[in-house]
């Protein structure tokens, strides 16, 4: 095998297999579920395999759009530190979801549908992550939040996981948009879709000198549309926490460590143009570091186990994209690829506890499961310290590190909403731990839950060790990914290890503090956690706002069907018409004196017209 | 004071437009009639003037509008028997001779 078509086998291995299910054994589940978890596995190796080829490795391409005047868009492929080491967290998680799914979608009828969808979604995430153009990109963009589509939508019985689907889909039409016209505005002003001849253009050539930074902006930030819609950033974040709909798997696989992470991944990419652009930088961060904070404070007042994790990716994002705005974008792709582990780790943790519980997602209904489920407690703890960062031990303290690091050197005001957040973190990943796992079991579900099966904690086990080595240096360089890959180990200076150490310190008691042996939300009553727990109220604002437009528009549509269709269409030439013959009708007496009046009325005009005249 | 062309076609066009008057006003279809016969009167009137006063260059009078005069009058006659013919088939059917009764003609 020529190890140049390694990536096309990995792009085109999940298509063929999603292709198959839906042509040959739609009917059988379990041969279905069996032929989509084998390709993800030879997925994951092949992604491995990957990290063994060199960077700017040339890969046959396939012009696929061919319009002349030298542009062809290909089906291309880019291979280098960055999409590498994307492939392998894209394949990896894949794989622990599918092996996971196995279990968790057992007795599903939807079963076939349900792994076609999944490998679907592999194929798509596969060619956004080595696209080499913006087209190429933007397809796979589309074909990714279709499949996203089709997995939130799962359990289309349900009128709120259709809902949610659907809702899903629309938000990010809104957010792709943007990214449409900013992919033509790149095109128009760099000449290029290609990302290396972008980057040669913009950085050695300096095409961009002589254009104005309104345009730049512009530019900068309708690219920047894609990821607010895509990795849900305010404030099209609304369509995350309901995607929770689907099945738990999915939500890892695509709501917490790929697809969401694709914005990133895709601002990474272009990285080099946000610095063109005065400002735009400025907005992205901003767009990201408040969006950590709300969805942080959001988090807190949930009550639903997955809805919490949903915040917290939302939060998470919020941290990668304020790094990409302050020109950190390795930190942000460091972050990225730690969060992608623990976070799935984490809700696949929280899928064996739903499971356990029979379908139960209130964290008030369960208590006391540390017991019972031993290992899925222990995958939990551990993914819940990556999260919070807790100092050297775990990945997500050195990822998180460095983008604090980074905030801290450029922006002061950004580090300090940063700061808070690793005390938000803390103290609603505490919160949701000592709520699920200790304490007394609150509900029969709770009572009868017992430990998962090896299909499903397997994965959890196998996801644990990332979570807490993927921070250090000679991880990487055992994936082939160092030097140029982006981590850092050391963090920026002991001063921020301070700092965050003392906020996760804080953070955790105060949560151990107002939690321990409660039985329902202690904070139930208060205002402010109610405006947390209702998340700003922002859906309502939406619905508010929407029905507002929507009226309008229908008023208008009224006015002119009303008046200009119905009066103005219909009604007035009806009437002239009728008035006319009205008109007409009386001329036509069949009095033989108003006839002759009229001829001989007729005959003096043509006189005078012939004598006259 | 002499007479000219213009006085006889004066006359002409005055007793055109009583007979004209008197077929858009009357009601009786016998005096519309008569005013019918009133309006070739003005027409044959005019060309006799015409032929009078349109002499040739031997001397003598335009004759040719006198003989199409004769040819109005024989006309007018035999119009006058079928008129006068319908005129009492219609009261016949009617029993009326006042043309706002007679108004078949509408729908």
């Amino acid at each position: 095998m020529e190890s140049q078509n390694l990536p096309w086998i990995i792009l085109l291995l999940p298509l063929f297999c999603a292709a198959s299910i839906l042509l040959f054994t739609r009917r059988s589940g379990n041969i279905s579920a069996l032929i989509a978890t084998g390709c993800s596995l030879i997925s994951l190796l092949l992604g491995v395999a990957l990290l063994r080829l060199p960077d700017g490795v040339h890969v046959a391409a396939f012009p696929w759009l061919n319009m002349g005047s030298n542009v062809v868009v290909e089906i291309g492929f880019q291979i280098d530190q960055l999409s590498r080491g994307m492939m392998l967290v894209v394949t990896a998680i894949g794989a622990a979801v599918h092996v996971f799914s196995l279990a968790y979608m057992k007795d599903d009828d939807g079963k076939a549908r349900y792994f076609a969808g999944l490998s679907f979604f592999m194929f798509s995430m596969t060619g956004i992550v080595f696209a080499n153009n913006f087209v190429m990109m933007f397809v796979f963009w589309e074909l990714v939040g279709f499949s996203s589509y089709v997995l939130i939508g799962h359990w289309f019985e349900k009128d709120s996981a259709a809902d949610a689907a659907k809702k899903a889909f629309l938000t990010n039409r809104i957010g792709d948009f943007g990214f449409m016209i900013g992919i033509l505005l790149v095109w128009g002003l760099t000449k290029s879709i290609y990302f290396t001849a972008i980057a040669t253009a913009v950085v050695d050539e300096q095409i961009l000198n002589g254009v104005s930074n309104g345009l730049l902006m512009a530019m900068v930030l309708c690219v920047f549309c894609g990821a607010i819609g895509k990795s849900a950033q305010l404030p099209l974040h609304v369509w995350l926490p309901d995607a929770m709909e689907g099945p738990t798997p999915v939500s890892a696989l695509i709501h917490a460590a790929t697809m969401v992470a694709a914005g990133v991944y895709m601002l990474a990419r272009i990285a080099f143009l946000i610095p063109m652009s005065a400002g735009a930088g400025e907005v992205i961060a901003w767009i990201g570091a408040i969006t950590a904070l709300m969805a942080a404070l959001m988090a807190l007042q949930q009550n639903d186990i997955k809805r919490i994790l949903a915040y917290s990716t939302l939060s998470q994002l919020g941290y990668m994209v304020m790094a990409v705005g302050i020109n950190a974008a390795d930190a942000a792709m460091f972050h990225l690829f730690t969060h992608a582990f623990f976070k799935a780790l984490l809700f696949l943790g929280s899928g064996a506890v739903i499971y356990a519980c029979h379908h139960e997602q209130d964290i008030w209904k369960m208590g006391g499961l540390a017991k019972k489920m031993p290992i899925t407690f222990v995958t939990f703890v551990i993914g819940t310290a990556a999260l919070m960062g807790l100092p050297f031990v775990t990945s997500g303290f050195f990822s998180k590190e460095a983008i604090l690091g980074a905030a801290l050197h450029g922006h002061k005001a950004l580090f300090v909403v940063a700061a808070f957040i690793v005390l938000l973190t803390a103290f609603y990943m505490t919160r949701l731990i000592v709520v699920v796992f200790l304490g007394e079991d609150r509900s029969e579900k709770a009572k009868k839950a017992k430990e998962v099966p090896v299909l499903m904690w397997v994965p959890l086990v196998l996801l644990a060790v990332p979570s807490v080595i993927a921070g250090y240096e000679f991880f990487y360089k055992g994936m082939a990914l160092s030097p140029a890959f982006p981590h850092h180990e050391g963090p920026a200076s002991i001063g921020l290890i301070v700092i965050s150490a003392v906020l996760l310190i804080f953070g955790i008691g105060m949560a151990f503090w107002g939690y321990k042996g409660e039985t329902s939300e202690p904070m139930a009553g208060n205002r402010l956690a109610r405006v947390f727990g209702n998340k700003f109220y922002v859906d309502e604002a939406y619905t508010w706002l929407i029905k507002i437009f929507q009226d309008g528009l229908a008023g208008v549509a009224n006015f002119v069907d009303k008046v200009v269709v119905d009066g103005l269409v219909a009604r007035l030439p009806a009437a002239g018409a009728l008035r006319l013959g009205d008109a007409m009708r009386r001329l036509q007496s069949g009095n033989l004196q108003s006839y002759g009046f009229l001829f001989a009325l007729g005959a003096v005009l043509v006189i005078y017209l012939v004598v006259f005249k | 004071m002499e007479v000219t062309l213009n006085h006889f076609l004066f006359v002409s066009g005055l007793l055109f437009a009583i007979g004209l008057a008197g077929v858009l006003v009357r009601r009786n279809v016998i005096v519309i009639f008569m005013c019918l016969e009133l309006m070739l009167s003005a027409a044959n009137l005019s060309l006799v003037a015409f032929s009078r006063y349109n002499v040739t260059p031997g001397g003598d009078a335009d004759y040719n509008a006198q003989v199409f005069l004769f040819f109005i009058i024989t006309v007018a006659a035999a119009e006058v028997a079928v008129g006068l013919a319908i005129i009492v088939a219609l009261y016949r059917a009617k029993q009326t001779t006042d043309i706002t009764q007679i108004n078949s003609m509408k729908n």
